[in-house]
């Protein structure tokens, strides 16, 4: 874990440099303040070694909109800083939804709603099954749980009792289906869910370094743009 | 004779003993006959319930965290229901994961057509580099399973109750040379080769034993062809193959034949050697066909 200063002017302006064709902006910079802090504060990863055993893993589940995570990326140090303007660009490494065979630091290739938190059951189960303490955070879009594979994976991880498991849900506004208050309808499912404003870093950190002995997940609410 | 599930099921559990790299992820189908494994490391094995699209999805976390893992159901609710899992989670992501089906076709002739899935090898044709395996007898399933269970691969093995009398020594991406002629090439892929023995039997046909569909022995096809005729006999939609067979044979001119399952939903009930039969798909139908076919 580190305990950078967030500098959130640096990341706007990281992100403003990947203006490709396609930024899902909305989805990204929504997205924006709960990936500073994750990557600034919370998660226990190595830019010079994106492969590290014992890192702790993130998964961008929705894939969409990724500036502010490639921004974050790169504020890291995973690629340089060069690479983003090359965004969606032929030949580029960075794509609309992020690659993990492209990009350092990517853990898992997304973009097709609905995969990222099975996948993240999966990981969290195969750390455990390793013995490691690391730690497996996945981000969802609220829209993206209109997407029923979320629900099996929510259904599931509370009875497997992943607790080295986070859901983070970026709550964007973007839900044609009325989830709201999206904390406890996962609460029902067996999660410890609490709410935080997503543009709230102090917040967004207690929340997130928090651990339990079921999943956790923290329901981020955006509604203003930077 | 073992049945060809419970055989690559008892493979799976012996490789889950040996190597800890294995992990066995199951939506709720056959969880008693993997019971051996739950036993030895639950860390490892996981019933996800039915939810096959999480069931994939929890594999190709196991995957990207270095193990090996197995999935196993009922084909339709793999092959069809959760293929963009398969892939985007495993054939996009280069992941590696062993499918193993159980009903191919019209197995599960009495369920009807929610439970028939003679589209499933198509359906796994559409995801770049899958490895897909048919094999003919449960020591063959132990072979393939054995051989591509930790290659890094996205990799579907189809497993059918029919299945024929003696199992071949198989190696995987070879196809076998079962007879030689010199009138035309049959290629007859798993449980269908001992009907198109009996099928051919009197035909001057040379008959090759398709276990491993991809990657296709183009080299054993091109060289051992015999006629301008190549009749396929293949267990699920006929023509699945076609591409794969002209891609193999693309510097040669020869007629390209299917014999396989009429694509129609199938509607009649029965086991699957009663439906073979009103399928065409025993040895009489299968030689009718061939015989149309050659001539």
């Amino acid at each position: 874990m580190s305990t950078l200063t967030l500098d959130r002017d640096e990341i706007v302006r990281l992100a403003a440099l990947a203006t490709g064709d396609e930024k899902h902006e909305a989805s990204s910079y929504s997205t924006l303040d709960a990936l500073l802090v994750l990557y600034g504060r919370v998660l226990r990863v190595d830019p010079a070694d994106p492969g590290w055993e014992q890192r702790d893993r993130f998964i961008l589940s929705k894939g969409h909109g990724p500036a502010a995570y490639y921004a974050v990326l790169s504020w890291r140090g995973f690629f340089p800083e060069h690479w983003l303007p090359t965004f969606t660009r032929q030949g580029s490494r960075l794509g609309s939804h992020p690659d993990r065979l492209l990009v350092p630091g990517v853990e898992a290739s997304t973009g097709s709603l609905g995969h990222g938190l099975p996948l993240a059951v999966g990981a969290a189960l195969a750390l455990r099954a390793k013995g490691g303490d690391q730690r497996v955070v996945v981000l969802t879009g609220d829209a993206e749980l209109n997407e029923g594979s979320n629900w099996e994976a929510i259904m599931l991880a509370p009875q497997l009792q992943l607790g080295n498991l986070t859901l983070l849900v970026i709550d964007n506004g973007s839900s044609t289906i009325d989830l709201v208050p999206i904390h406890e309808r996962l609460a029902v499912f067996g999660w410890h869910a609490e709410p935080v404003d997503g543009r709230d870093h102090a917040a967004l950190e207690a929340a997130l370094s928090a651990r339990y002995d079921s999943p956790a997940a923290v329901v981020a609410t955006v509604r203003t743009t930077p | 004779m073992i049945a060809m599930r419970a055989q690559a099921i008892d493979t799976v559990a012996e490789l889950f003993e040996d190597d800890p790299r294995v992990a066995v992820v199951l939506a709720e189908i056959s969880v008693d006959r993997f019971e051996p494994v739950f036993a030895q490391d639950p860390a490892r094995a996981v019933n996800v319930g039915i939810m096959e699209q999480t069931m994939v999805g929890v594999a190709a976390g196991y995957a990207l965290e270095g193990f090996h893992p197995v999935i196993h159901t009922i084909t339709p609710f793999v092959a069809e229901r959760a293929l963009e899992q398969l892939k985007l989670d495993f054939g996009h992501q280069q992941l590696g994961v062993l499918v193993i089906t159980v009903g191919g076709s019209y197995d599960y002739g009495s369920e009807g057509p929610t439970h028939h899935s003679p589209g499933d090898v198509q359906a796994f044709l559409t995801i770049p580099a899958t490895e897909i395996l048919v094999p003919g007898a449960a020591a063959e399933a132990d072979q393939l399973v054995r051989a591509t269970y930790a290659n890094g691969h996205l990799t579907y093995l189809r497993t059918q109750l029919v299945v024929n009398r003696e199992p071949r020594d198989v190696e995987f991406g070879r196809l076998l040379i079962e007879r030689r002629g010199t009138q035309a090439t049959v290629v007859a892929v798993g449980p269908m080769l001992d009907r198109t023995l009996d099928a051919t039997a009197g035909m001057d046909v040379t008959v090759l034993y398709a276990t491993t569909l991809t990657p296709f022995d183009a080299e054993t096809l091109n060289r051992e062809l015999a006629g301008d005729d190549v009749i396929v006999v293949e267990p699920f939609y006929a023509g699945t193959l076609a591409g794969t067979l002209t891609a193999a044979l693309r510097d040669r001119p020869v007629r390209l034949h299917a014999v396989g399952v009429p694509r129609a939903i199938i509607r009649d009930y029965g086991t699957p050697e009663q439906l073979d039969h009103v399928l065409a798909l025993d040895a009489a139908g299968i030689r009718r066909q061939i015989t149309s076919a050659i001539g």
